[in-house]
């Protein structure tokens, strides 16, 4: 299961919408490494709404996915975590440390911006 | 409610203790009058229900008395059942005691059981009979009644408790996307974890990007609950929320850092004054008098 990839201004937008297998997070990642090169993107979005699970390798690969795409100069944006969801990451000790977290895909957005106008 | 306790089903009585039991129940629906009198005093002797007047007790009584008969009668015990769970209904907010209810309708099968000594003092194996069956009968019916009572109790008590825990944990919104949430009182881990669901479900709901947690009021807590606090915090960050904590008293500042908490995750302010001007310095707003406002305008 492919996970779509929008574009939107300088913004990729990516929704999980069902539990993914290790090899397809490892395809999202390198899509995403991809569009980020190939449309010169300054942030990404990825929407986690949809999964009421996360296990330490999914953890792990958006944490990876973070680092990498701030190699290239952009920041990444985990957004939708459920609040049952967020509780039972942080008790496994999955804390995201270092990425950037935010309540919904509009709240995501508005914190690229942010970054954006503070960064020029 | 029709819950829990299955209706007990009425073993057959066989012929004769049936014959017996008619017996009875005519004695005690002929003597009504006099044996209800009697066990209103005595109930007032004893100095049970003391909450309610003469008169309440003697019509309580009345029906009492009657359900009493009529189950000793028909042999069922629904109807009682559900008047003893009505009475407790009634009762309980007025402050009577599981002993008073046990102790009244034991007192009530007192009276009867002096009452069938004295009719058939002269006639030892008709006696010993007649308690043969109503013995059996008289100990379910005390036994329905404060089971009745005991549950009606439980029910109240389990009502109380679930509205406690809900008054115990307010998350309040004080400004456009910020929340604060004082805890008052004692923190147990089932306390902690009701907390942590209603914060980050309040979260979601109010759009909140800072909360601040106010401690003032907790006195002290063991590394468990510490350790569930840093855990809340760090899941309010995952749902995009800052969180600050104010109020530490010396004691619980001293138990975070022997838990070995990295405080560089933790956002604490000494006082919930501070905390709710840190949270407004992040949301971006500023307080300033309406004088100096007007000046600046």
């Amino acid at each position: 299961m492919e996970v779509p990839i929008l574009k939107q201004g300088r913004y990729l937008i990516a929704t999980i919408q069902v539990a993914l297998s290790d090899e397809d997070l490892l395809q999202l990642r390198r899509a995403l490494l991809e569009r980020v090169i190939q449309f010169r993107s300054r942030g990404v979005i990825v929407d986690v709404t949809a999964l009421d699970v996360m296990d330490s390798f999914a953890t792990r690969t958006l944490r990876d996915i973070t680092y990498m795409i701030r190699l290239r100069g952009a920041d990444t944006v985990i957004v939708g975590i459920q609040p049952e969801v967020a509780f039972a990451m942080v008790q496994l000790g999955l804390t995201l440390e270092g990425v950037a977290t935010a309540l919904d895909l509009e709240e995501g957005l508005a914190h690229l911006e942010q970054r954006a106008r503070s960064s020029t | 409610m029709a819950n829990k306790k299955p209706v007990e089903v009425a073993q057959p009585p066989s012929r004769q203790s049936t014959e017996l039991l008619r017996e009875l129940v005519a004695h005690l629906r002929e003597h009504r009058t006099q044996l209800r009198e009697e066990w209103a005093n005595r109930i007032t002797e004893a100095k049970l229900l003391t909450a309610m007047t003469k008169d309440e007790i003697f019509a309580e009584a009345t029906s009492v008395y009657d359900n009493y008969v009529e189950a000793l009668a028909t042999g069922t015990f629904e109807a009682l059942q559900s008047y003893s769970r009505n009475l407790s209904e009634r009762i309980i907010p007025r402050g009577v005691e599981t002993h008073e209810v046990v102790g009244i309708v034991l007192l009530l099968r007192d009276v009867l059981a002096r009452s069938l000594f004295a009719k058939y003092q002269g006639d030892f194996t008709k006696l010993n009979r007649i308690l043969d069956a109503y013995e059996p009968a008289a100990n379910r019916i005390a036994n329905t009644v404060a089971v009745g009572f005991v549950q009606e109790r439980e029910r109240v008590i389990r009502q109380q408790q679930e509205a406690i825990r809900e008054l115990s944990t307010p998350v309040l919104q004080v400004r456009e996307r910020l929340l604060i949430l004082p805890i008052i009182g004692v923190i147990d881990p089932h306390r902690a974890r009701q907390l942590t669901e209603q914060l980050l479900r309040g979260i979601r709901t109010n759009r909140a990007k800072v909360v601040v947690i106010d401690i003032t009021g907790v006195a002290a807590m063991d590394a468990t609950v510490a350790n569930h606090l840093v855990q809340t915090v760090e899941a309010s960050r995952l749902l995009g929320a800052t969180v600050i904590v104010t109020g530490l008293s010396p004691e619980i500042a001293q138990t975070i850092v022997n838990i070995g908490v990295d405080l560089g995750k933790m956002n604490t302010v000494g006082d919930l004054q501070g905390g709710i001007e840190q949270a407004e310095r992040l949301l971006g707003y500023k307080v300033v008098p309406v004088g100096e406002a007007i000046a600046a305008a």
